[in-house]
């Protein structure tokens, strides 16, 4: 940029603006790491470093008296030990309770537990039988999480992967700025659900509140019941065949299928009216102004 | 003006972004001489009967009815070869000219997640060695 001035920029054409700053060197479609897949790979289904759990080794696991970092740091030693499946006693809404699992597991919470529960996990299946509170499975990368109940706000934050349920209702910003995987809610849904959401799926059983998927980029949501509103850039789309087979699947898995079937629901995407991937914008504004 | 219409490709056929490895079709996309948007459609739902058995054995093992955060991986394009994104290394990794590619998007998917699985799964993995160095516990 320093060596070229203002009014040699103002008198060029954008094209020739764009080649003399730079800007068209940069990609934005991802870095390439130029490495291949091995085609023999050996098959496996576990990383590496994954203790060698069998579901049918089963343990309790009481909450009282312990701390989060304590009943978190008990499962890992467990599942070290080779057990596949651990029942958590009396959690009495602790926050935190099992984060950042990453292997398959099988965890059962009896009760319910406080915000940022089972967040950042890669792989185990888990069931809470009461309520959750904020931001239950925030950033989880793989697994199932069922909840029996209702859950807090920003249920699912920025999740990449795996199914997280809640079989209740759910509170506001549910799957905000998601990257992937699907969330499944069988009641009603708050205000401001899939607010930037970037990828994955949502299906709502009841009502979605205000502003639903405001400022999403991609992704997808279903919706069983009403919509209070729309947000910017998210519009309704066609239920193709594929979406409604895909719908009757995952809501049959988790015994949610409404009684009407799937064929009710309303899919929203993004218009993608917002789509300001490119890194020319910051730069053109220096310019213009 | 800025961010206010649609101004990347649209995806017509299975073999678009091989075809033409820059993808630059609209206006704005000739003008900063990059696609704009993903290389696939990251919207595309799993058709399960094109399921292979490697997977169906995965999603045993791991206790799951289904392909779970697989569900989110696709076959994309990049620079013209077909490859499939990484978020373990925030990359693409490419797909060997040995694999023959089906004719169909849904099939490709299939190939790409058993391909992703295995590498992930693999010693030859990058997060193997940043484990090494970086792991906490």
């Amino acid at each position: 940029m320093a060596s070229v001035t203002d009014a040699e920029l103002k008198g060029m054409t954008q094209e020739e603006r764009v080649k003399a700053l730079g800007m068209t060197t940069e990609q934005l479609t991802g870095k390439s790491l130029y490495m291949e897949f091995d085609p023999d790979a050996k098959e496996r289904f576990a990383y590496p470093w994954a203790p060698d759990v069998d579901f049918n080794k089963r343990t309790d696991l009481d909450c009282d008296g312990r701390t989060t970092t304590e009943v978190n740091a008990s499962i890992r030693d467990l599942m070290a030990e080779g057990y596949g499946t651990i029942v958590l006693k009396n959690p009495r809404g602790m926050h935190s309770l099992g984060v950042g699992i990453l292997s398959k597991l099988n965890l059962i919470i009896e009760g319910s537990t406080g915000y940022f529960a089972i967040g950042l996990i890669d792989g185990p299946n888990v069931r809470v039988n009461g309520r959750v509170g904020w931001s239950c499975g925030e950033n989880m990368m793989a697994g199932t999480v069922v909840i029996e109940k209702n859950a807090g706000s920003t249920f699912g934050a920025a999740i990449r992967g795996g199914d997280l349920v809640c079989k209740g209702s759910v509170g506001s910003r549910t799957g905000i700025d998601m990257k992937g995987g699907t969330i499944l809610v069988g009641g009603d849904t708050g205000a401001l659900s899939g607010f930037m959401m970037q990828r994955g799926r949502m299906v709502v059983c009841g009502n979605a509140g205000k502003n639903l998927g405001d400022s999403m980029y991609d992704g997808t949501i279903f919706v069983g019941g009403e919509i209070k509103s729309c947000g910017v850039d998210a519009v309704e789309a066609e239920l193709t065949d594929l979406d409604k087979a895909w719908l009757t699947r995952k809501l049959t898995q988790y015994g949610m299928m409404p009684d009407k079937g799937v064929d009710h629901f309303t899919k929203i995407v993004a218009g993608k009216q917002l789509w300001n991937y490119d890194n020319l914008e910051p730069n053109e504004k220096k310019l213009i102004l | 003006m800025a961010g206010t219409q649609y101004r990347g490709s649209e995806i017509k056929d299975v073999n678009q972004f091989m075809d033409d490895a820059a993808g630059l079709e609209t206006e704005r996309e000739k003008e900063i001489g990059q696609h704009i948007g993903y290389r696939y459609d990251v919207n595309l739902v799993p058709d399960y009967d094109r399921i292979t058995p490697f997977l169906k054995s995965y999603m045993e093992f791991m206790g799951w009815d289904d392909l779970n955060w697989l569900e989110d991986i696709h076959m994309g394009y990049e620079e013209g070869s077909p490859a499939v994104f990484d978020r373990n290394i925030n990359g693409w990794v490419r797909i060997p000219d040995s694999i023959e590619l089906p004719d169909n998007q849904q099939d490709r998917d299939m190939i790409a997640r058993e391909l992703l699985l295995k590498f992930q799964m693999s010693d030859r993995h990058p997060l193997v060695s940043l484990r090494k160095a970086y792991m906490k516990f």
